[in-house]
């Protein structure tokens, strides 16, 4: 057989798609929360960042795991609370409040990586403590599936509990109700009593909560140490993978799963003979297209819509 | 006093963001330097101290100021297209490709070049417009992946067609002389492609300000089904501006690589075109003050470079800054109630001076 067939029919290559969904799948999460209110957050690149540096830096210096995980999500979800605090009281523009937020990220986690450890490049000289991994007893037995499912990050089961746990959230709780309300008919909320800035402000706020973990399983869970810039357009394929799954919970599961599988074959691929520089491109030269074809399906369903309604 | 800041308030404002911004900056240079008078030295006066800096800060603001006008255009057409980065990366490769490949006169190569890199940089652009207008596919996302298809592809066509091996690292062929702009002040290397770009400005606020098109991209951004009922072709002018933009994004990074480097020797994407969105944003989309607020990003940039090299402080903290000024500047409400104070008290005084007349 073809060593690159094999390869890709291998369960560690299952196992690889699982481990570069997870910090797109958590990201994904939270651009879906924040567009289901009606305001986008584009900031989820830098909130991954900012968390993913301080769960590094925090780990380090303390020693303690869960405080790293607690200074992660606090510091995400305070990302979350910034950008809300000045597209709903200021009145920002909230796509250009989140490019700000993204360059706040990426200038003060560099800044402080040279302060604490006089590199601008990666957090190495310092030890960052990780997430374990998960040895599931019973199914860790099962041949390939085993392989497949057992021994992930703790961070990634909790992704994929994330979904169930927004599915929950959105479908099953008041606030899921008032979220999509504000969401869909702001006018209409309002009318029947709903505080609109509250409710956009809590999907900001869980927004930033999904988008830390996310970082924090980058800095520590998928390597073990923060280097800059080091989500790579993650927090973006996120916004591209909830639009693709039209921000409900399975869509966006998939979403980020699809990236998942370019992301992991373009990884599988790379000792072969193409240059590396297209196999790079290609996760986003696939975004570009997946989202044209969704916008065209879209705008069709839409024309047909309308026609329907004429007659 | 109160009419005068009334009449200017938007102007008021952003100096404020700015000074607010920069009053940070000398804090955290308190905080953190050990010589803080040095630091504050070299990041405020820095830029003025010698020739060949101050030759740095203007050749830095061109690159700049055309990435400030290639986002604007389509931000007045209300489009969100930051692909300004993408355009200007993949210009400057194509361009660059053209230029070491071909052999021609002065006067027919750098015009040549200049087009060969616009044309790469405007079907950049056109991609996420037609699609914006085609299918209402978002410009913005489409845009950022764009950037980053640029910046393999670029890197995919240097490194494998058009590397010099003779160089110890991943640069193009050196252009021929007949493709280089001239650095025209001895001891500095301030080049033609910084004149070009102020031509590109003054070129930038007439199209916007003084023709049709001009103003039904602005009236597109204003209020785009006003512009659908009055007539506009709103799908002309939403990709019209995306390419426009894309087009003077990648002259921007051509003219940088014929004046300053003289060969292709990016391995980084060199971030200009987030500093268009910086410097748009600040100048309000006007392309005149985008020269001044370009002109005040470079000064800050070059300042913050020298800051890292004399002392202790990252040169990173101007990105903070920068994005705090940002963040105060497109803040509508950020001092919104100190002016509707100033204009009740106006319109007291003023009934309180017409009572004697009545």
């Amino acid at each position: 057989m073809n060593p690159l067939l094999k390869s890709i029919l291998s369960p560690q290559f299952v196992f690889a798609i699982i481990r570069v969904t997870t910090p797109l799948l958590f990201a994904a999460i939270g651009v879906a929360i924040s567009v289901l209110s009606g305001s986008i957050n584009i900031g989820l690149e830098g909130i991954m960042l900012i968390s993913a540096f301080f769960g590094v830096i925090i780990s380090a210096f303390t020693g303690s795991l869960v405080l790293a995980l607690i200074g992660g999500i606090l510091v995400g979800i305070g990302m979350g609370a910034l950008l809300g605090y000045f597209h709903l009281k200021l009145k920002a523009d909230i796509i250009i409040a989140a490019i700000a937020l993204n360059m706040f990220a990426s200038g003060i986690t560099i800044f402080f990586l040279y302060i604490f450890t006089h590199d601008k490049g990666t957090s190495s000289s310092v030890k960052s403590l990780i997430f374990p991994s998960l040895q599931i007893p019973i199914i860790k037995e099962i041949p390939i599936l085993g392989e497949i499912i057992s021994g992930h990050n703790v961070l990634t089961y909790f992704a994929l509990v994330s979904v169930a746990l927004f599915y929950y959230l959105i479908y099953k709780t008041s606030l899921g109700l008032r979220i999509r309300a504000v969401g869909q008919n702001p006018d209409a909320a309002e009318s029947v009593g709903v505080n609109i800035n509250k409710i956009k402000l809590y999907s900001l706020l869980l927004s930033g909560f999904f988008g830390s973990l996310g970082g924090l399983y980058l800095s520590m869970g998928y390597v073990s140490w923060f280097s800059r810039d080091m989500t790579a357009g993650r927090g973006f394929i996120a916004i591209a993978a909830a639009a693709l799954g039209g921000n409900f919970p399975l869509g966006t599961f998939l979403g980020a799963l699809f990236f998942g599988i370019v992301n992991a074959i373009a990884i599988y691929i790379a000792p072969l003979e193409i240059p590396s520089e297209f196999i790079h491109s290609l996760p986003y030269f696939v975004t570009v297209v997946a989202l044209a074809v969704y916008s065209i399906r879209l705008s069709r369903r839409k024309k047909i819509l309308s026609k329907k309604e004429e007659i | 006093m109160e009419k005068f800041i009334l009449k200017y308030f938007n102007l008021i404002r952003v100096a404020i963001a700015i000074l607010i911004g920069i009053i940070i900056s000398v804090c955290i240079i308190y905080i953190i330097s050990k010589e803080p008078g040095i630091s504050l030295k070299s990041l405020f006066l820095g830029p003025l101290l010698s020739k060949s800096r101050f030759g740095n800060f203007i050749e830095t603001a061109s690159p700049i100021i055309f990435c400030g006008l290639a986002i604007a255009i389509p931000f007045q057409a209300g489009q969100f297209n930051i692909g300004a980065e993408g355009a200007l990366f993949i210009g400057a490769v194509v361009g660059t490709a053209f230029g070491v490949s071909t052999s021609m006169p002065a006067f027919l190569h750098i015009p040549l070049v200049l087009l060969v890199a616009g044309l790469t940089g405007a079907f950049w652009g056109f991609i996420p417009g037609f699609l914006k207008a085609k299918w209402n596919t978002s410009e913005l996302v489409i845009s950022l992946m764009l950037n980053y298809v640029a910046y393999f592809i670029g890197l995919y066509l240097i490194n494998f067609h058009f590397r010099d091996k003779a160089a110890g690292y991943l640069v193009s062929y050196k252009l021929p002389e007949t493709a280089w702009l001239v650095q025209f002040i001895p001891g500095t290397r301030i080049h033609v492609g910084v004149i070009i770009s102020l031509g590109f400005a003054v070129l930038v606020y007439y199209f916007l300000y003084h023709t049709t098109l001009g103003y039904e991209i602005r009236t597109s951004g204003f209020n785009i089904n006003f512009a659908r009922f009055g007539g506009i072709n709103v799908f002309k002018v939403i990709i019209i501006a995306q390419v426009i933009g894309g087009f003077i994004a990648a002259i921007g990074g051509m003219t940088e690589v014929m004046g300053v480097h003289r060969r292709f020797n990016w391995q980084l994407s060199p971030g200009y075109g987030w500093d268009g969105v910086v410097v748009a944003i600040i100048g309000r989309n006007n392309p005149l003050l985008i020269i001044l607020s370009s002109l005040f990003l470079a000064y800050l940039r070059v300042g913050g470079r020298i800051l890292n090299l004399l002392s202790d402080i990252p040169s990173e903290m101007i990105t903070v800054i920068q994005s705090i000024i940002i963040l105060l500047i497109t803040a509508e409400a950020f001092l919104a109630n100190w002016k509707y104070k100033i204009t009740v008290r106006e319109a007291k005084a003023k009934e309180v001076g017409n009572e004697p007349s009545t």
